[in-house]
Protein backbone atom coordinates (compact mmCIF):
# COMPACT_ATOMS: atom_id res chain seq x y z
CA UNK A 1 0.00 0.00 0.00
CA UNK A 2 2.31 2.40 0.85
CA UNK A 3 4.38 1.77 -2.44
CA UNK A 4 1.29 2.46 -4.66
CA UNK A 5 1.49 5.68 -2.43
CA UNK A 6 4.67 6.80 -3.04
CA UNK A 7 4.62 6.38 -6.26
CA UNK A 8 1.33 8.07 -6.54
CA UNK A 9 2.83 11.17 -4.70
CA UNK A 10 5.80 11.19 -7.17
CA UNK A 11 3.96 11.38 -10.62
CA UNK A 12 1.97 13.93 -8.23
CA UNK A 13 4.55 15.81 -7.26
CA UNK A 14 6.42 15.81 -10.41
CA UNK A 15 3.30 17.36 -12.18
CA UNK A 16 3.18 20.04 -9.69
CA UNK A 17 6.63 21.06 -10.52
CA UNK A 18 6.49 21.20 -14.45
CA UNK A 19 4.48 24.38 -14.75
CA UNK A 20 5.76 23.80 -18.67
CA UNK A 21 4.05 21.05 -19.27
CA UNK A 22 0.90 21.84 -17.40
CA UNK A 23 1.05 24.97 -19.93
CA UNK A 24 1.86 22.64 -22.90
CA UNK A 25 -0.25 20.20 -22.49
CA UNK A 26 -3.47 22.75 -21.81
CA UNK A 27 -2.12 23.87 -25.52
CA UNK A 28 -3.06 21.56 -27.89
CA UNK A 29 -6.96 20.98 -26.49
CA UNK A 30 -7.41 24.52 -25.94
CA UNK A 31 -6.84 24.92 -29.30
CA UNK A 32 -9.26 22.07 -30.52
CA UNK A 33 -11.56 23.86 -28.78
CA UNK A 34 -11.49 27.40 -29.98
CA UNK A 35 -11.06 26.55 -33.32
CA UNK A 36 -13.84 23.41 -33.89
CA UNK A 37 -15.62 25.50 -31.20
CA UNK A 38 -15.71 28.51 -33.04
CA UNK A 39 -15.01 27.49 -36.47
CA UNK A 40 -18.40 25.01 -36.34
CA UNK A 41 -20.50 26.54 -33.65
CA UNK A 42 -23.03 28.26 -36.34
CA UNK A 43 -22.93 25.30 -38.79
CA UNK A 44 -23.69 22.77 -35.75
CA UNK A 45 -26.13 24.94 -34.70
CA UNK A 46 -27.88 25.66 -38.61
CA UNK A 47 -27.91 21.69 -38.84
CA UNK A 48 -29.95 21.45 -36.04
CA UNK A 49 -27.49 20.27 -33.32
CA UNK A 50 -27.73 22.73 -30.95
CA UNK A 51 -24.86 24.82 -29.19
CA UNK A 52 -21.66 23.23 -30.45
CA UNK A 53 -19.17 24.60 -27.70
CA UNK A 54 -21.92 22.32 -25.00
CA UNK A 55 -21.73 19.33 -27.07
CA UNK A 56 -17.59 19.58 -27.63
CA UNK A 57 -16.31 20.19 -24.26
CA UNK A 58 -16.80 17.29 -22.96
CA UNK A 59 -15.01 15.82 -25.56
CA UNK A 60 -12.32 18.54 -25.44
CA UNK A 61 -12.01 17.61 -22.00
CA UNK A 62 -11.87 13.83 -22.59
CA UNK A 63 -8.83 14.85 -24.70
CA UNK A 64 -6.99 16.64 -22.25
CA UNK A 65 -7.34 14.03 -20.18
CA UNK A 66 -6.13 11.00 -22.76
CA UNK A 67 -3.27 12.52 -23.86
CA UNK A 68 -2.16 13.36 -20.56
CA UNK A 69 -2.73 9.59 -19.76
CA UNK A 70 -1.37 7.77 -22.50
CA UNK A 71 1.77 10.66 -22.17
CA UNK A 72 2.12 9.32 -18.14
CA UNK A 73 2.02 5.76 -19.05
CA UNK A 74 4.55 6.19 -21.98
CA UNK A 75 7.01 8.42 -19.67
CA UNK A 76 7.73 4.76 -18.19
CA UNK A 77 10.46 4.72 -21.17
CA UNK A 78 11.99 7.82 -20.16
CA UNK A 79 12.18 6.04 -16.22
CA UNK A 80 14.03 3.64 -18.25
CA UNK A 81 15.99 5.18 -20.37
CA UNK A 82 17.27 7.48 -17.41
CA UNK A 83 17.75 4.89 -14.56
CA UNK A 84 15.16 5.48 -12.24
CA UNK A 85 13.02 2.46 -13.08
CA UNK A 86 15.94 0.11 -12.25
CA UNK A 87 15.83 2.05 -8.27
CA UNK A 88 12.37 0.45 -8.02
CA UNK A 89 12.65 -2.72 -9.65
CA UNK A 90 15.26 -3.81 -7.36
CA UNK A 91 13.07 -3.00 -4.48
CA UNK A 92 11.51 -5.21 -2.15
CA UNK A 93 8.03 -4.74 -3.89
CA UNK A 94 5.97 -6.49 -6.14
CA UNK A 95 5.59 -5.06 -9.86
CA UNK A 96 2.14 -4.99 -9.93
CA UNK A 97 2.20 -2.09 -6.82
CA UNK A 98 4.82 -0.62 -8.77
CA UNK A 99 2.77 -0.17 -11.59
CA UNK A 100 -0.57 0.38 -9.82
CA UNK A 101 0.98 3.14 -8.09
CA UNK A 102 2.62 4.85 -11.68
CA UNK A 103 -1.29 4.12 -13.43
CA UNK A 104 -2.74 5.92 -10.43
CA UNK A 105 -0.46 8.56 -10.19
CA UNK A 106 -0.67 9.35 -14.03
CA UNK A 107 -4.33 9.02 -13.79
CA UNK A 108 -4.95 11.39 -11.22
CA UNK A 109 -2.65 14.23 -12.47
CA UNK A 110 -4.90 13.52 -16.21
CA UNK A 111 -7.85 14.46 -14.10
CA UNK A 112 -6.50 17.75 -12.86
CA UNK A 113 -5.27 18.32 -16.13
CA UNK A 114 -9.27 17.35 -17.49
CA UNK A 115 -10.39 19.95 -14.65
CA UNK A 116 -7.96 22.86 -15.88
CA UNK A 117 -9.55 22.32 -19.26
CA UNK A 118 -13.51 22.08 -17.71
CA UNK A 119 -12.62 25.47 -15.78
CA UNK A 120 -10.98 27.44 -19.14
CA UNK A 121 -14.62 26.24 -20.89
CA UNK A 122 -16.34 27.97 -18.61
CA UNK A 123 -14.64 31.27 -19.70
CA UNK A 124 -15.71 30.79 -22.99
CA UNK A 125 -19.31 30.33 -22.23
CA UNK A 126 -19.75 26.12 -21.11
CA UNK A 127 -22.18 25.71 -18.65
CA UNK A 128 -22.73 22.71 -16.64
CA UNK A 129 -26.64 21.10 -15.68
CA UNK A 130 -25.13 21.14 -11.86
CA UNK A 131 -22.67 21.94 -10.38
CA UNK A 132 -22.58 19.02 -7.65
CA UNK A 133 -22.15 16.89 -11.08
CA UNK A 134 -18.42 17.61 -10.92
CA UNK A 135 -18.64 14.28 -8.73
CA UNK A 136 -19.89 11.59 -11.32
CA UNK A 137 -17.91 13.64 -14.24
CA UNK A 138 -14.18 12.74 -12.15
CA UNK A 139 -15.25 9.38 -12.07
CA UNK A 140 -15.71 9.24 -15.67
CA UNK A 141 -12.29 11.33 -16.39
CA UNK A 142 -10.91 9.42 -13.17
CA UNK A 143 -11.87 6.09 -15.30
CA UNK A 144 -10.43 6.82 -18.85
CA UNK A 145 -7.66 8.54 -17.27
CA UNK A 146 -6.78 4.60 -15.66
CA UNK A 147 -7.23 2.96 -18.30
CA UNK A 148 -5.27 5.28 -20.84
CA UNK A 149 -2.46 5.63 -18.65
CA UNK A 150 -2.35 1.94 -18.18
CA UNK A 151 -2.93 1.04 -21.74
CA UNK A 152 0.57 3.92 -22.39
CA UNK A 153 2.41 1.99 -19.75
CA UNK A 154 1.63 -1.51 -21.05
CA UNK A 155 2.77 -0.28 -24.05
CA UNK A 156 5.86 1.18 -22.93
CA UNK A 157 6.73 -2.11 -20.60
CA UNK A 158 7.31 -3.22 -24.62
CA UNK A 159 9.79 -0.46 -26.39
CA UNK A 160 13.05 0.83 -25.71
CA UNK A 161 12.65 4.31 -26.35
CA UNK A 162 10.80 7.46 -26.82
CA UNK A 163 11.04 7.36 -30.54
CA UNK A 164 7.58 5.23 -31.01
CA UNK A 165 5.29 8.23 -29.44
CA UNK A 166 4.39 9.99 -32.38
CA UNK A 167 3.44 6.23 -33.96
CA UNK A 168 1.53 5.65 -31.13
CA UNK A 169 0.04 9.36 -30.99
CA UNK A 170 -1.02 8.83 -34.71
CA UNK A 171 -2.18 5.83 -35.27
CA UNK A 172 -3.74 4.78 -31.73
CA UNK A 173 -4.80 7.88 -29.51
CA UNK A 174 -5.81 10.25 -32.36
CA UNK A 175 -8.40 7.38 -34.23
CA UNK A 176 -9.40 6.29 -30.88
CA UNK A 177 -10.07 10.26 -30.72
CA UNK A 178 -11.87 10.95 -33.43
CA UNK A 179 -14.01 7.72 -33.20
CA UNK A 180 -14.92 8.37 -29.67
CA UNK A 181 -17.29 11.06 -30.81
CA UNK A 182 -15.95 13.40 -29.46
CA UNK A 183 -16.00 16.69 -31.56
CA UNK A 184 -19.11 15.23 -33.92
CA UNK A 185 -21.93 13.13 -32.86
CA UNK A 186 -21.55 9.46 -34.21
CA UNK A 187 -25.18 9.28 -34.35
CA UNK A 188 -25.67 10.64 -37.33
CA UNK A 189 -22.27 8.89 -38.58
CA UNK A 190 -21.78 6.63 -41.84
CA UNK A 191 -22.83 3.29 -39.84
CA UNK A 192 -19.07 2.01 -40.40
CA UNK A 193 -18.01 4.81 -37.96
CA UNK A 194 -20.84 4.13 -35.55
CA UNK A 195 -19.76 0.30 -35.11
CA UNK A 196 -16.35 1.18 -34.89
CA UNK A 197 -16.67 4.05 -31.91
CA UNK A 198 -18.72 1.38 -29.96
CA UNK A 199 -15.68 -0.72 -29.68
CA UNK A 200 -13.54 2.38 -28.71
CA UNK A 201 -13.27 2.76 -24.86
CA UNK A 202 -13.15 6.17 -25.13
CA UNK A 203 -16.63 6.53 -26.55
CA UNK A 204 -17.55 5.41 -23.48
CA UNK A 205 -16.12 8.12 -21.16
CA UNK A 206 -16.93 10.91 -23.08
CA UNK A 207 -20.52 9.17 -23.28
CA UNK A 208 -20.25 9.31 -19.49
CA UNK A 209 -18.62 12.73 -19.38
CA UNK A 210 -21.54 14.04 -21.83
CA UNK A 211 -24.36 12.75 -19.02
CA UNK A 212 -22.64 14.50 -16.35
CA UNK A 213 -21.99 17.96 -17.83
CA UNK A 214 -24.86 18.84 -19.69
CA UNK A 215 -27.41 15.66 -18.74
CA UNK A 216 -27.51 13.90 -22.42
CA UNK A 217 -25.92 10.74 -23.14
CA UNK A 218 -26.26 7.71 -26.07
CA UNK A 219 -26.16 5.25 -23.25
CA UNK A 220 -27.43 5.01 -19.69
CA UNK A 221 -24.40 6.33 -18.11
CA UNK A 222 -24.52 3.18 -15.73
CA UNK A 223 -23.60 0.82 -18.96
CA UNK A 224 -20.67 3.72 -19.29
CA UNK A 225 -19.25 2.87 -16.46
CA UNK A 226 -19.42 -0.84 -16.66
CA UNK A 227 -17.48 -0.91 -19.92
CA UNK A 228 -14.81 1.85 -18.74
CA UNK A 229 -14.45 -0.58 -15.46
CA UNK A 230 -14.09 -3.52 -17.78
CA UNK A 231 -11.98 -2.21 -20.41
CA UNK A 232 -9.32 -1.01 -17.46
CA UNK A 233 -9.67 -4.39 -15.93
CA UNK A 234 -8.64 -5.78 -19.51
CA UNK A 235 -5.59 -3.41 -19.70
CA UNK A 236 -4.48 -3.11 -16.57
CA UNK A 237 -4.53 -7.12 -16.62
CA UNK A 238 -1.87 -7.30 -19.93
CA UNK A 239 -0.15 -4.32 -18.27
CA UNK A 240 0.34 -6.60 -15.33
CA UNK A 241 1.95 -10.05 -17.06
CA UNK A 242 4.18 -7.30 -19.65
CA UNK A 243 5.43 -5.38 -16.55
CA UNK A 244 6.35 -8.74 -14.78
CA UNK A 245 7.78 -10.01 -17.47
CA UNK A 246 9.89 -7.01 -18.11
CA UNK A 247 13.57 -6.43 -17.83
CA UNK A 248 15.31 -3.06 -16.55
CA UNK B 1 32.17 -17.14 5.00
CA UNK B 2 30.82 -16.02 1.07
CA UNK B 3 27.96 -13.72 1.18
CA UNK B 4 27.79 -13.95 -2.64
CA UNK B 5 28.06 -17.42 -4.29
CA UNK B 6 27.94 -17.72 -7.92
CA UNK B 7 28.10 -21.23 -9.71
CA UNK B 8 28.21 -21.65 -13.19
CA UNK B 9 26.41 -18.76 -13.95
CA UNK B 10 25.61 -18.57 -17.86
CA UNK B 11 23.07 -15.48 -19.81
CA UNK B 12 22.90 -15.61 -23.29
CA UNK B 13 21.13 -12.92 -25.83
CA UNK B 14 20.12 -15.08 -28.35
CA UNK B 15 22.49 -16.49 -29.39
CA UNK B 16 25.62 -14.27 -28.09
CA UNK B 17 26.89 -15.30 -25.12
CA UNK B 18 27.45 -12.53 -22.80
CA UNK B 19 28.36 -14.71 -19.54
CA UNK B 20 30.13 -18.13 -19.96
CA UNK B 21 29.49 -19.84 -16.96
CA UNK B 22 31.59 -17.97 -14.16
CA UNK B 23 31.95 -18.75 -10.57
CA UNK B 24 33.42 -17.27 -8.28
CA UNK B 25 32.22 -16.08 -4.49
CA UNK B 26 33.12 -13.02 -2.15
CA UNK B 27 33.69 -13.16 1.34
CA UNK B 28 31.98 -11.22 4.11
CA UNK B 29 33.07 -7.66 4.62
CA UNK B 30 35.55 -7.84 1.94
CA UNK B 31 36.11 -4.97 -0.68
CA UNK B 32 35.56 -7.07 -3.94
CA UNK B 33 36.54 -6.00 -7.76
CA UNK B 34 35.23 -7.03 -10.39
CA UNK B 35 37.42 -5.82 -13.53
CA UNK B 36 37.11 -6.29 -17.10
CA UNK B 37 36.89 -4.18 -20.64
CA UNK B 38 33.85 -2.62 -21.80
CA UNK B 39 31.33 -5.49 -23.05
CA UNK B 40 32.92 -8.28 -20.84
CA UNK B 41 29.94 -8.91 -19.10
CA UNK B 42 30.39 -7.01 -15.86
CA UNK B 43 27.08 -5.18 -15.72
CA UNK B 44 25.39 -8.37 -17.16
CA UNK B 45 26.46 -10.16 -14.14
CA UNK B 46 25.58 -7.34 -11.19
CA UNK B 47 22.26 -7.54 -13.31
CA UNK B 48 21.85 -11.02 -12.36
CA UNK B 49 23.41 -10.62 -9.01
CA UNK B 50 20.43 -7.94 -8.36
CA UNK B 51 17.32 -9.76 -9.79
CA UNK B 52 17.65 -7.18 -12.70
CA UNK B 53 18.06 -9.88 -15.00
CA UNK B 54 16.99 -13.74 -15.47
CA UNK B 55 20.22 -15.64 -15.81
CA UNK B 56 19.88 -18.52 -18.48
CA UNK B 57 21.62 -20.87 -16.39
CA UNK B 58 23.54 -21.19 -12.70
CA UNK B 59 22.97 -20.44 -9.34
CA UNK B 60 23.41 -17.47 -7.18
CA UNK B 61 23.22 -16.75 -3.33
CA UNK B 62 23.08 -13.78 -1.86
CA UNK B 63 23.62 -13.42 1.58
CA UNK B 64 22.42 -17.55 1.81
CA UNK B 65 19.40 -16.56 0.02
CA UNK B 66 18.86 -18.07 -3.03
CA UNK B 67 17.96 -15.86 -5.94
CA UNK B 68 15.55 -18.06 -7.66
CA UNK B 69 12.71 -18.09 -4.29
CA UNK B 70 14.03 -15.87 -2.51
CA UNK B 71 14.35 -12.64 -4.70
CA UNK B 72 12.62 -10.26 -1.78
CA UNK B 73 15.24 -11.27 0.74
CA UNK B 74 17.90 -10.79 -1.90
CA UNK B 75 16.83 -7.36 -2.44
CA UNK B 76 16.52 -6.71 0.78
CA UNK B 77 20.06 -7.52 1.61
CA UNK B 78 21.93 -5.43 -1.25
CA UNK B 79 22.10 -1.74 -1.82
CA UNK B 80 23.11 -0.41 -5.69
CA UNK B 81 24.70 2.22 -7.10
CA UNK B 82 24.24 1.55 -10.55
CA UNK B 83 26.56 2.70 -13.42
CA UNK B 84 23.98 5.32 -14.87
CA UNK B 85 22.31 7.64 -12.63
CA UNK B 86 18.93 6.19 -10.92
CA UNK B 87 17.55 9.09 -9.20
CA UNK B 88 14.83 11.27 -10.16
CA UNK B 89 16.03 14.77 -11.00
CA UNK B 90 12.55 15.86 -10.45
CA UNK B 91 12.34 15.35 -6.56
CA UNK B 92 14.68 17.04 -3.86
CA UNK B 93 18.03 15.16 -2.71
CA UNK B 94 15.29 14.33 0.71
CA UNK B 95 12.69 12.79 -1.46
CA UNK B 96 14.80 10.85 -3.23
CA UNK B 97 15.93 9.43 0.01
CA UNK B 98 11.96 9.04 1.43
CA UNK B 99 11.01 7.16 -1.88
CA UNK B 100 13.92 4.87 -1.23
CA UNK B 101 12.98 4.48 2.82
CA UNK B 102 9.44 3.71 1.76
CA UNK B 103 9.85 1.06 -1.14
CA UNK B 104 11.89 -0.90 1.49
CA UNK B 105 9.94 -0.70 4.38
CA UNK B 106 12.19 1.13 6.39
CA UNK B 107 10.57 2.22 9.79
CA UNK B 108 8.11 4.54 9.58
CA UNK B 109 9.54 6.78 13.26
CA UNK B 110 13.27 6.09 12.07
CA UNK B 111 12.87 7.30 8.73
CA UNK B 112 13.89 11.25 9.17
CA UNK B 113 17.20 10.15 11.49
CA UNK B 114 18.68 7.80 9.33
CA UNK B 115 18.14 10.04 6.22
CA UNK B 116 19.58 12.66 8.55
CA UNK B 117 22.59 10.35 9.60
CA UNK B 118 23.06 9.54 5.68
CA UNK B 119 22.81 12.94 3.97
CA UNK B 120 25.45 13.65 6.65
CA UNK B 121 27.53 10.84 6.00
CA UNK B 122 28.18 12.11 2.38
CA UNK B 123 27.33 16.15 2.90
CA UNK B 124 24.69 16.38 1.57
CA UNK B 125 22.27 17.65 4.50
CA UNK B 126 22.59 21.18 3.85
CA UNK B 127 21.26 19.85 0.22
CA UNK B 128 18.50 17.90 0.90
CA UNK B 129 15.60 20.40 -0.21
CA UNK B 130 17.04 20.88 -3.37
CA UNK B 131 16.19 19.30 -6.60
CA UNK B 132 18.29 16.49 -7.78
CA UNK B 133 18.88 18.73 -11.05
CA UNK B 134 20.75 20.94 -9.50
CA UNK B 135 23.18 18.88 -8.66
CA UNK B 136 26.34 18.13 -9.90
CA UNK B 137 27.69 14.65 -11.14
CA UNK B 138 29.64 13.91 -7.65
CA UNK B 139 26.79 15.11 -5.65
CA UNK B 140 24.46 12.85 -7.46
CA UNK B 141 27.00 9.62 -6.68
CA UNK B 142 27.59 10.59 -3.52
CA UNK B 143 23.34 10.65 -3.41
CA UNK B 144 23.36 7.63 -4.66
CA UNK B 145 25.62 5.95 -2.62
CA UNK B 146 23.39 7.65 0.89
CA UNK B 147 20.25 5.94 -0.86
CA UNK B 148 21.68 2.62 -1.07
CA UNK B 149 23.00 2.28 2.32
CA UNK B 150 19.16 3.61 4.11
CA UNK B 151 18.12 -0.30 4.19
CA UNK B 152 21.42 -1.01 6.17
CA UNK B 153 22.30 -3.62 3.31
CA UNK B 154 25.04 -6.44 3.88
CA UNK B 155 26.57 -5.44 0.27
CA UNK B 156 26.60 -2.78 -1.28
CA UNK B 157 27.17 -2.79 -5.55
CA UNK B 158 29.13 -0.07 -6.78
CA UNK B 159 29.19 -0.22 -10.92
CA UNK B 160 31.61 2.38 -12.32
CA UNK B 161 31.02 4.83 -9.27
CA UNK B 162 33.49 7.02 -10.09
CA UNK B 163 33.39 7.76 -13.47
CA UNK B 164 33.77 10.87 -15.15
CA UNK B 165 34.60 12.58 -11.78
CA UNK B 166 37.36 14.83 -11.18
CA UNK B 167 39.87 12.96 -8.61
CA UNK B 168 38.69 15.28 -5.50
CA UNK B 169 35.36 13.46 -5.60
CA UNK B 170 36.52 10.09 -6.59
CA UNK B 171 38.76 10.57 -3.34
CA UNK B 172 36.15 11.51 -1.51
CA UNK B 173 33.97 8.86 -2.31
CA UNK B 174 36.04 5.76 -2.02
CA UNK B 175 37.08 6.87 1.61
CA UNK B 176 33.54 7.11 2.43
CA UNK B 177 33.35 3.16 0.73
CA UNK B 178 36.37 2.03 3.12
CA UNK B 179 34.85 3.83 6.07
CA UNK B 180 31.54 1.83 5.15
CA UNK B 181 33.33 -1.34 5.17
CA UNK B 182 35.70 -0.94 8.09
CA UNK B 183 32.44 0.76 10.46
CA UNK B 184 29.45 -1.51 9.65
CA UNK B 185 31.18 -4.42 7.81
CA UNK B 186 29.45 -4.10 5.21
CA UNK B 187 30.86 -6.18 1.72
CA UNK B 188 31.74 -4.06 -1.12
CA UNK B 189 31.06 -5.10 -4.85
CA UNK B 190 32.80 -2.94 -7.11
CA UNK B 191 33.48 -2.45 -10.73
CA UNK B 192 35.53 0.28 -11.99
CA UNK B 193 38.07 0.86 -15.14
CA UNK B 194 40.68 2.85 -12.99
CA UNK B 195 42.83 0.06 -12.55
CA UNK B 196 44.98 1.92 -9.31
CA UNK B 197 41.54 2.68 -7.68
CA UNK B 198 40.89 -1.39 -7.50
CA UNK B 199 44.65 -1.78 -6.49
CA UNK B 200 44.10 0.54 -3.89
CA UNK B 201 40.97 -0.71 -2.72
CA UNK B 202 40.68 -3.86 -3.26
CA UNK B 203 40.90 -7.18 -1.14
CA UNK B 204 40.57 -9.24 -4.14
CA UNK B 205 40.32 -8.76 -7.76
CA UNK B 206 38.36 -11.04 -10.58
CA UNK B 207 39.24 -9.99 -14.07
CA UNK B 208 36.21 -11.04 -16.85
CA UNK B 209 36.67 -11.07 -20.37
CA UNK B 210 34.47 -11.77 -23.20
CA UNK B 211 32.49 -13.26 -20.24
CA UNK B 212 35.00 -15.65 -18.65
CA UNK B 213 37.31 -15.41 -15.54
CA UNK B 214 40.90 -14.94 -16.69
CA UNK B 215 42.08 -14.11 -13.39
CA UNK B 216 41.26 -13.83 -9.67
CA UNK B 217 43.29 -13.01 -6.78
CA UNK B 218 44.30 -10.53 -4.32
CA UNK B 219 46.24 -7.55 -6.99
CA UNK B 220 49.57 -8.62 -5.62
CA UNK B 221 48.86 -12.28 -7.06
CA UNK B 222 47.57 -11.27 -10.22
CA UNK B 223 50.84 -8.96 -10.03
CA UNK B 224 53.11 -11.86 -9.65
CA UNK B 225 50.96 -14.24 -11.76
CA UNK B 226 51.56 -11.83 -14.43
CA UNK B 227 55.30 -10.78 -13.75
CA UNK B 228 54.12 -6.72 -13.79
CA UNK B 229 53.92 -4.56 -11.54
CA UNK B 230 50.98 -2.75 -11.78
CA UNK B 231 47.36 -4.15 -11.75
CA UNK B 232 46.70 -2.11 -14.94
CA UNK B 233 49.83 -3.49 -16.23
CA UNK B 234 48.31 -7.14 -15.06
CA UNK B 235 45.30 -6.22 -16.51
CA UNK B 236 46.47 -5.38 -20.05
CA UNK B 237 48.51 -8.41 -19.90
CA UNK B 238 45.29 -10.66 -19.26
CA UNK B 239 42.83 -8.97 -21.84
CA UNK B 240 44.89 -7.67 -24.21
CA UNK B 241 45.55 -4.18 -25.60
CA UNK B 242 42.46 -4.18 -28.43
CA UNK B 243 40.09 -1.89 -28.09
CA UNK B 244 36.90 -2.86 -27.42
CA UNK B 245 33.33 -1.55 -29.11
CA UNK B 246 31.69 0.80 -27.12
CA UNK B 247 28.26 1.36 -28.87
CA UNK B 248 25.99 4.50 -28.62
CA UNK B 249 23.49 3.07 -26.62
CA UNK B 250 20.08 4.21 -26.94
CA UNK B 251 20.05 6.09 -24.04
CA UNK B 252 22.79 8.67 -25.21
CA UNK B 253 20.14 9.33 -28.39
CA UNK B 254 17.30 9.85 -25.94
CA UNK B 255 18.97 12.40 -23.47
CA UNK B 256 19.84 14.50 -26.37
CA UNK B 257 16.46 14.12 -27.34
CA UNK B 258 14.75 15.19 -24.17
CA UNK B 259 17.19 17.63 -23.89
CA UNK B 260 15.51 18.75 -27.48
CA UNK B 261 12.59 19.43 -25.56
CA UNK B 262 13.03 20.93 -22.98
CA UNK B 263 13.82 18.51 -20.02
CA UNK B 264 16.98 18.81 -18.64
CA UNK B 265 18.76 15.58 -17.58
Amino acid sequence: MSTIYILWLRQLKKYIRSTPRIIGSLGQPLLFLLVFGFGFGSIFEKAGGGNYIQFLVPGIVAMAVVFTAIFGGIELIWDRQFGFLKETMVAPVSRFNIMLGRTFGGASVSVLQGIAVLLISFLIGFKMQHILMIFPAVIFMFLTAFFFTALGTAIASKLTDMQAFPIIMNFLVMPLFFLSGSIFPLDTAPKVLQVLGKIDPLFYGIDGLRFAFIGTSHFNPWIDLLVLVGFSLMVLLAGKHLFEKMEA
Amino acid sequence: MSIIEVKNLTKKFGDFVAVDNISFSVEKGEIFAFLGPNGAGKTTTIKMLTTLLEPTVGEIKVNNFNLKNERDDVRRSFGIVFQDPSLDDDLTAYENMEFHAVLYGHDKNDRPKRIEELLRLVDLWDRQKNLVKTFSGGMKRRLEIARALIHTPKIIFLDEPTVGLDPQTRNHIWSYVVNLSKKEGVTVFLTTHYMEEAEKMANRVVVIDHGKIIGSGTPAELKSKTETNSLEEAFLKLTGNSIRPDEASSVDMLRSHARMWGRKR
